[in-house]
């Protein structure tokens, strides 16, 4: 073997061992890399015990209920859902039907009592027109399927 | 050896790069300035209002080709110090420590870029999700490259020290990349991708792929710009160099 082949070799095997070792901290790593859990794993007992955590889905339609200077609201991730106080300014795109993360902890009431909010944005960019093509077609729809 | 193969390693050379890179950086940043003057009049002008997020999202146009640029960057950095290390040619070296500057730059402003669109839209300026984590690793790991260059005097060694940390380092694009796909992040999936159609309207879509374009040119036009300096300082004791019209006469 020339020595160049053998630092190609070398090179390869260094970077194939380092990408097993990164894929394997990685995998370990897994529950501890999530940002927020989801409210399926809060009732599979997931969540942390006696800690803050975050709670992430999306802010179920109609849920939202403001009492004086706190909001109430229900996260959901369409399978399990988890009611939510939090007292605070909410960020911008905190919407009914969006996205949104809660720290916070729950209480002994099942409630979950968030000191921070913020709104989960997603992949879609779109004209206001287009949305709202969007929404008459999806309208349309499940007047059809009715 | 045949003559192709003469033909392909000609360049590899610093001293006939060195012209090539001269003649080809005119080209570069005058297609970075078409682009970006097209890119950034669809910024601002063509480009619609989001339904959700106003004027604000008009900053996608900048984070989104910067944060590209970051990734795509260090992936060509780590290959030229790959080649270095396997075939210990000049050349590799000399552009890998180029890069570095560039890559930084886009990095820093990905991250600075995503704080601002944060604020107003999340609700925060940072969260330490695995997609922001990651991306503020890499701008380190440009930032260690640059460093750990610099600190050592030969530049032989100090091309093989940056290399190894180059490569080490490459790990962590895949994992900017899916972190988004892998984990649960308040970063945003991907809107533009190759396996699934574009999330966007039309319009903004091409505008952010026409500045891509532009950081694209804009990039190369100053990583030449950059190695053709590192090969003047490098080779500073050749006679080829002593040669040059931009070198002979200044008491050099």
């Amino acid at each position: 073997m020339k020595p160049r082949h053998k630092r190609i070799a070398l090179i390869g095997g260094g970077l194939a061992a380092l990408g097993i070792a990164a894929a394997l901290v990685l995998n370990a790593l897994n529950s501890n890399i999530a940002f927020f859990v989801t409210p399926t794993e809060i009732a599979e007992g997931k969540a942390p015990q006696g800690k803050t955590f975050r709670v992430g889905g999306m802010v179920k339609e109609g849920s939202l209920r403001r009492d004086n200077l706190t909001v109430h609201f229900v996260i959901t991730d369409t399978a399990k859902e988890v009611p939510v106080a939090y007292t605070g300014i909410l960020p911008d795109l905190f919407m009914e039907g969006k996205g949104a993360v809660a720290q916070g902890r729950i209480g002994a009431d099942g409630v979950f009592a968030a000191s921070e909010v913020l709104a989960k944005h997603d992949e879609n960019y779109m004209p206001p027109e287009a949305q709202h093509a969007v929404d008459q077609a999806q309208k349309t729809g499940q007047t059809l399927k009715q | 050896m045949n003559n192709k193969i003469i033909n392909w390693f000609k360049y590899a050379s610093p001293q006939s790069f060195y012209p090539l890179a001269g003649k080809m950086i005119p080209w570069f940043w005058a297609l970075a300035a078409i682009f970006g003057g097209i890119g950034l009049w669809i910024t601002f002008f063509a480009a619609p209002t989001d339904f959700q997020q106003g004027e604000g999202y008009r900053i996608i146009f900048i984070h989104v080709p910067a944060a590209w640029m970051s990734m795509f960057i260090y992936i060509v950095m780590a290959g030229w110090a790959a080649l270095g290390l396997a075939l210990n040619t000049r050349l590799s070296g000399m552009m890998a420590q180029a890069l570095a500057p560039t890559g930084a730059i886009m990095a820093f402003l990905s991250l600075w870029t995503g704080a601002f669109w944060g604020k107003p839209m999340w609700g925060a300026w940072w969260v330490w999700d695995a997609r922001l984590t990651s991306a503020l690793i890499l701008f380190f790991l440009y930032i260690g490259f640059i460093a750990l260059q610099a600190a050592i005097d030969d530049p032989r060694r100090a091309d093989k020290a940056g290399a190894i940390l180059a490569l080490v380092g490459v790990v962590n694009v895949p994992i900017i990349y899916f972190s988004v796909k892998w984990w649960n992040t308040l970063h945003q999936g991907a809107s533009v991708s190759l396996t699934k159609a574009p999330t966007m309207a039309a319009t903004m879509l091409w505008g952010m792929l026409i500045m891509a374009l532009a950081f694209w040119m804009y990039s190369i036009a100053v990583a030449l710009t950059r190695v053709r300096a590192i090969i003047l300082e490098r080779e500073a004791h050749t006679e080829w160099v002593k040669e040059l019209p931009e070198v002979k006469g200044t008491g050099q």
